[in-house]
């Protein structure tokens, strides 16, 4: 069977699947809607949250980015499992004890104020759609490469799912639907892994073969892929680049950010106990571990397999995968020293960097690419980092049914983020800001409609996003991460561990987290892009990792101004007392 | 000693090892750990792109066991 045809069954099959579950699982009350009634077993809620984690920026582009980028891309790495561990101790058990619907609730109620309510009801939807956008675009690619449906209607088909299980089923249904999407994405991440593993380096375990002996020779496959990256003048694939403060900042940011994301703080809010919303964030980093840690074997089997196979090859002869992703335009190759060869070395291929395509055909049938090469040097390949995870099994010629099982893991992986982030807006829209500020003599069940009909909102304009991609989105992340850092985690933590911080203290941290990060970011990506670069950066840090630095600006001024304010009243010490105790 | 500052006690431990395997082995000292080596790995590069990771998920599992013992001290009733 061809892979298209066995790509539409493996879609077909875990898209009823998820349908499946949710009409088994629709949501009664608003507590089913917001928190699954708390009913969640602490193992089930560990995997829902790293399918609502683990998004196609991990399943799709994360492995092809440390690809490229060698021991610079442990930050993504450490940052996006290390901020588990602040999660686990810092804040879920205290959340959970706490035991409302929301995050902007617990800071809505700990702050006795609506304004920092409404903060962060703003906070959380800017860095809940910016994310989205991510995963719709996700979502088109996987559509337009493997089943050739047009991108729009890809995303189109996308929202109708997602639409179906969270309207219908809110927290209740996303939660059992995120269940079967992770094992799903697991399988769909681990299969080619470790045909590719044995393949390269005679080892099934990709984290052990990734340190192991390159097969048929004494070699180790690191060594291997240092020495290509230097004969082909691009750095150390062990080594980094980036310098020590700023590799530093952007982890920092990374893990920060992460323990600050709504969307992963409100899942321990579902489980049964205390104790469990602890376990619960052990079982989602194990599960988050499975994948985390086999994609930069992952990385490392694609780069020497995709140097190994189009180097110096004639073009004509060039593999099948290479002329589909071109006919995509996410490959794109000028014949610099018009060999008829394709050369792969450092550097950017074409002026402009992105191809523009003519639509005429070149001397060895390649698409023609009107930039002007840049003749800096002879790299005559451009490659889109976000292929290689998608590409790899073609790459290394792995059976027609792991192709397809890869494409039903991408859209497991975009769809369940999509839905949790869908949540969190309906949710801080309808709960936040209709029953807790405008209109709080709404009933339960006038609220639950609210909550659907805001969720079908978010969808639509999720979808709008992946339809007309706005050209900003891989600015935008680290903005998600930088605000979550400077704004939502240290009010949080704050609330939990230090009681003499006032509502003045925690609005003036937010806002000032938000005005120094944003401030930041919006000089070096959007206004003076140009400037961009470590040696006008402060204190040598890159706009990703300065959400780390806008947390401390955060944590001065809050407490600072709290010192300025009377204390916060009695019933604010008390409930802190209270999510203290055991 | 009481709950809450066993509690500290705890989180203070498990977040200096947090920082020390990530932080400390993966960024800071991460070049010169890479003059040992475990199998084909460098070993400043496995802590920051493997080592730093298996820690993490230790590291919780140890607080829960933890924590879960202090409750049990205190007695606690943990319910909802």
């Amino acid at each position: 069977m061809n892979a298209q045809l066995l790509t539409f069954i493996f879609v077909g099959i875990s898209f009823s699947l998820y349908i499946g579950i949710a009409i088994w699982s629709r949501a009664k009350s608003t507590s089913d809607f917001y928190i699954a009634d708390k009913g969640v077993n602490p193992i089930a809620n560990g995997m829902a949250t790293a399918a609502d984690w683990m998004s196609a920026a991990s399943f799709i582009s994360m492995a092809g980015i440390i690809s490229f980028l060698g021991k610079d891309g442990s930050v993504y790495l450490m940052g996006w499992t290390g901020g588990y561990v602040l999660l686990a101790l810092l804040l879920a058990p205290y959340l959970r004890k706490f035991g409302q619907y929301t995050v902007p609730d617990f800071i809505g109620t700990r702050y006795y104020s609506d304004a920092a309510r409404l903060v962060a009801v703003l906070c959380l939807i800017f860095i809940s759609f910016t994310y989205i956008a991510g995963q719709m675009r996700g979502v088109g690619i996987v559509f337009s490469r493997f089943l050739e449906v047009d991108i729009d209607l890809g995303v189109v088909i996308g929202m109708a799912i997602v639409f179906f299980y969270a309207v219908l089923g809110g927290m209740k249904g996303i939660t059992y639907t995120q269940v079967a999407q992770y094992c799903v994405l697991i399988f769909a991440y681990l299969v080619p892994a470790i045909f590719i593993s044995i393949l390269i380096t005679n080892n099934p375990i990709p984290q052990l073969g990734f340190g192991g002996q390159v097969s048929g020779s004494s070699v180790y496959l690191l060594d291997k892929l240092d020495q290509l990256n230097i004969e082909l003048g691009f750095n150390e694939y062990t080594s980094n680049t980036k310098s020590n403060i700023d590799v530093f900042f952007i982890t920092a940011a990374l893990m920060f950010g992460t323990a600050g994301l709504p969307h992963v703080i409100v899942r321990f809010f579902t489980v049964p106990k205390v104790s469990d919303a602890r376990k619960s964030a052990g079982y989602a980093l194990i599960f988050i571990a499975l994948l985390y840690t086999t994609a930069p074997a992952v990385s490392a089997f694609a780069r020497v397999n995709f140097i190994e196979s189009v180097q110096e090859v004639e073009y004509e002869d060039a593999p099948g995968w290479f002329k589909n992703w071109e006919q995509i335009g996410l490959i794109a190759w000028k014949d610099k020293n018009e060999d008829g060869k394709i050369n792969y070395s450092a550097g950017e291929a074409l002026e402009g960097v992105k191809p523009k395509f003519s639509n005429s055909i070149g001397v060895y049938g390649e698409r023609e690419v009107t930039n002007e090469p840049n003749l800096q040097n002879s790299n005559e390949i451009y490659i889109d980092r976000d292929i290689m995870v998608l590409a790899n099994p073609e790459i290394a010629k792995l059976p027609n049914w792991v192709i397809a099982l890869v494409a039903a893991g991408a859209l497991a992986a975009a769809l369940s983020t999509a839905a949790g982030l869908l949540l969190v807006i309906s949710a801080s829209i309808s709960h936040d800001l209709m029953k807790k500020t405008l209109m709080p003599n709404i009933t339960e069940k006038q609220e639950l409609l609210f909550a659907r009909i805001a969720a079908a909102v978010a969808i639509i304009v999720a979808g709008l996003f992946g339809i007309y991609p706005p050209g900003f989105v891989a600015q935008v992340v680290a903005f998600a991460f930088g605000l979550a850092a400077s704004t939502i985690f240290p009010v949080l933590f704050l609330g939990i561990f230090y009681k003499r911080l006032n509502k003045e203290g925690a609005i003036a941290g937010m806002l000032s987290g938000l005005i120094v990060t944003s401030g930041y970011i919006i000089f070096f990506k959007f206004i003076n892009p140009e400037l961009n670069s470590s040696e006008n950066w402060l204190f040598g840090i890159s706009p990703e990792g300065f959400g780390f630095f806008g947390m401390f600006i955060n944590f001065g001024v809050a407490l600072f101004v709290s010192f300025i304010f009377k204390a916060p009243p009695k019933k604010v010490y008390e409930l802190i007392d209270e999510i203290r105790k055991p | 000693m009481s709950y809450w500052k066993a509690n500290l006690l705890i989180l203070s431990i498990i977040l200096s090892i947090w920082f020390l395997v990530s932080f400390g082995f993966g960024i800071i000292w991460s070049e010169s750990l890479d003059a040992l080596s475990i199998g084909g790995f460098k070993l400043g590069f496995w802590f920051a792109q493997q080592g730093s990771i298996y820690v993490f998920v230790v590291l919780i599992f140890v607080y829960v066991n933890l924590m879960n013992r202090l409750d049990k001290k205190f007695n606690s009733k943990d319910k909802d």
